[in-house]
């Protein structure tokens, strides 16, 4: 299901859409699956699953201690696609985000099939533009799954057009010129670069890169069709360490807290 | 013609290799170097500048030598081109003074660099303190404490030294801390990359500045001796002095161009850095080109005495040189280029980096068949890329150099621990 629905959903209350990030694997597979489970009950309408990369160039601190931690727990591609299916199985729409060279070595075709045949929605892709990202596009288009490229405050009005033209599902606008991780103020750059993306398109436009609280979430929704978090998730985890109990029970209230925010934006 | 058949398209691909694999925060600040690159390659103020500046500051042309002793030891004629004399020891800062010079031009105020062993940070550093331009330097953590003297360098040099500990704490960590840096201060910041390699324009930027040692050594091979060489030499980490060489050559079919990869302990052991003989294709720091890499797509750390080779991409002009067949690439071990070193230190008087001794330990490899082919005169052009100063706690590792009289290991084929 394109994640295009679930924005519509949340629009149809006057309201953004929470879309969550953890990378698969963390702190192992099936732990990354109750984590996304406890995300999604406590309300989440997105899910986004990280496939964990040993060079993330986009990610900070974070979410590459967690990425570092799957890795290291032998996490696999597959293993990716099997929490794909698990997740997706919940009924929201459930994408993977993911540096490319993982896909281009399972095969592009292969993993846009299998990601279809998984139930995944589609893939988030921060290091291929749309201009080096034919052969997904073609890939995707065939199996009918979301494109979700990212914009940036540095994009021109040329590529932001040209960005939103391949997108499906929705638009990624990075709010910050930086990696991810939570940050104490939002940035004044977002809105602007949603207004100018909205101006090329019809999709949803979400609104990632250091939102961590139900305010930040309630400033963000009242501009955004949707608040993307990631690091404040991660974060919850880390800090449980290995009381797993602990970790899921600090989810669940970010996760409120969260999807409160963008109730009141 | 020649331009597509060796060169990169407009989009950074060289065949099937490059192009530019990245975040579009990034591509606005690509697209900006791209255009003051090509307009300063344009503009003679610019090229003249970076002539003298090359000359007067950093020493070029450099010497192209025969090496008769070796030569002589090994049946072929050795030219060994001194890049080993430039200013800062290496090649590297033909391509250092050219980005800092762009900098300069495109009006920004900060730089930032990648290093593994500390060579491109001593440069970028030195560079920076030149042009007055604020640098940091990123650099495995693990590095910083091998290299402290190179810490100190560009701390001299005024730079700050960031010490990199996400991942596997090496080069190519360094790279991503640096990356994520230029994401967040792209406005008044340039990345100095420190190899061919990354997204476009990266490749054909840096060839363009390195490319000097090439031109300079053809002309020389003219003007002393009358004739161009067979074959042509250089090592190749991520392939910046090698492309430097290899580019003035591209044309002469009969001048045949090898490439020497870090082997580590051997292809077979798995410990090296040879991306090319042994990696796959895959998409690594914004370019598609070979890459150590596992079945899932994952980069596997590289290994090399030489901290210079130790990167497990490659640039993609080299893969594509490799694919297309104009440009050979071999492994040599770890103990193939500390015998060179030797080699060299004891009959020519000159102690070579540990990358260029790969190159020269290829050289001689190759030196052998070409002389049964074409006699004594065969002749065999080396890129000398560094000197050997900062590799001297490697010698005394490797060969058991440092003892008093009577203590010192004298063999030339020591054990690696």
């Amino acid at each position: 299901m394109s994640a295009k629905r679930a924005f519509e959903l949340a629009r149809s209350e006057s309201r953004a859409a929470l879309v969550g990030y953890l990378p698969a694997g963390f702190p192992d597979v099936d732990g990354s699956i109750e984590a996304m489970k406890v995300m999604v009950e406590s309300g989440c309408d997105v899910i986004e699953i990280g496939l964990p990369y040993s060079d993330p160039v986009m990610d900070g601190p974070t979410i590459q201690a967690a990425a570092q931690q799957a890795l290291e727990g032998g996490v696999r591609t597959r293993d990716v696609l099997r929490t794909v299916e698990a997740v997706a199985a919940t009924g929201v729409p459930t994408l993977v985000m993911t540096y490319w060279n993982p896909v281009e070595r399972y095969g592009v075709e292969k993993f846009a099939a299998d990601l279809a045949s998984a139930g995944g929605a589609g893939l988030i892709t921060p290091d291929i533009t749309p201009d080096f990202g034919e052969e997904w596009i073609a890939a995707a288009d065939r199996h009918d799954l979301d494109k979700v490229f990212l914009v940036s405050p540095s994009s021109t009005d040329e590529r932001i057009a040209m960005t939103t033209a391949a997108s499906r599902g929705f638009v990624y606008a990075t709010a910050v010129m930086g990696v991810t991780g939570a940050r104490s103020t939002t940035s004044d750059l977002a809105g602007p670069l949603v207004a100018r993306t909205k101006s090329t398109t019809d999709l949803p436009v979400g609104v990632g890169l250091g939102v961590s609280t139900g305010d930040q979430a309630a400033e963000v929704a009242s501009y955004a069709d949707g608040v993307i978090v990631g690091s404040a998730f991660v974060r919850t985890l880390l800090d449980a360490g290995p009381d797993r109990q602990a970790g899921l029970t600090a989810l669940a209230t970010l996760t409120r807290d969260l999807a409160d925010g963008v109730r009141r934006g | 013609m020649s331009e597509l058949r060796f060169g990169a398209d407009e989009r950074g691909f060289f065949g099937n290799f490059g192009g530019r694999f990245m975040p579009e925060a990034l591509v606005a600040a690509l697209d900006e170097l791209t255009v003051a690159w090509q307009d300063a390659m344009a503009d003679p103020e610019f090229t003249d500048a970076f002539e003298k500046i090359l000359r007067e500051y950093a020493g070029t042309p450099s010497l192209l030598y025969e090496a008769e002793r070796l030569s002589k030891k090994v049946g072929a004629r050795i030219l060994l081109k001194r890049e080993d004399l430039n200013h800062t020891g290496a090649h590297k800062i033909r391509n250092v003074l050219g980005q800092a010079m762009l900098t300069k031009r495109m009006g920004k105020t900060r730089v930032i660099a990648e290093t593994g062993a500390g060579q491109h940070g001593v440069a970028s550093a030195t560079a920076a303190a030149y042009f007055g331009l604020d640098c940091t330097v990123y650099m495995g953590a693990v590095d910083t404490r091998r290299q402290a003297l190179n810490v100190a360098r560009m701390q001299l040099l005024g730079a700050k030294v960031i010490p990199v500990d996400s991942g596997s704490a090496t080069l190519k960590d360094a790279i991503n801390e640096a990356l994520r840096d230029w994401v967040a201060s792209v406005d008044h910041t340039a990345y100095l990359f420190g190899t061919a390699a990354g997204p476009h324009p990266f490749p054909s930027m840096v060839r363009d500045f390195c490319r000097g040692i090439g031109d300079e050594a053809r002309q020389q091979c003219l003007d002393q001796f009358g004739a161009l060489p067979d074959a042509i030499a250089a090592c190749v980490g991520g392939g910046s002095n090698a492309i430097g060489l290899f580019t003035a050559f591209l044309e002469d079919e009969d001048v045949a161009i090898y490439g020497f990869e870090a082997g580590g302990d051997g292809v077979e052991t798995g410990r090296h850095a040879a991306t090319i003989g042994a990696g796959e294709s895959g998409v690594l720091h914004g370019a598609r080109t070979y890459v150590l890499q596992d079945e899932d797509g994952q980069t596997i750390e590289s290994h090399s005495i030489s901290a210079g080779l130790d990167y497990p991409g490659v640039g993609p002009q080299h893969s594509h040189l490799s694919e297309i067949g104009r440009a050979t690439y071999l492994p040599v071990t770890d103990a193939e280029a500390m015998d060179a070193m030797a080699l060299l230190s004891r009959t020519e008087g000159i102690i070579p980096a540990v990358e260029s001794a790969h190159a020269l330990a290829g050289a001689l490899r190759i030196a052998e068949q070409l002389a049964a082919e074409k006699g004594p005169d065969a002749t065999i052009l080396v890129n000398l890329s560094g000197r050997g100063d900062k590799d001297m706690g490697t010698a005394i590792d490797w060969f058991g150099l440092g003892g008093t009289e009577g203590e010192t290991d004298d063999q030339t084929e020591g054990d690696h621990q």
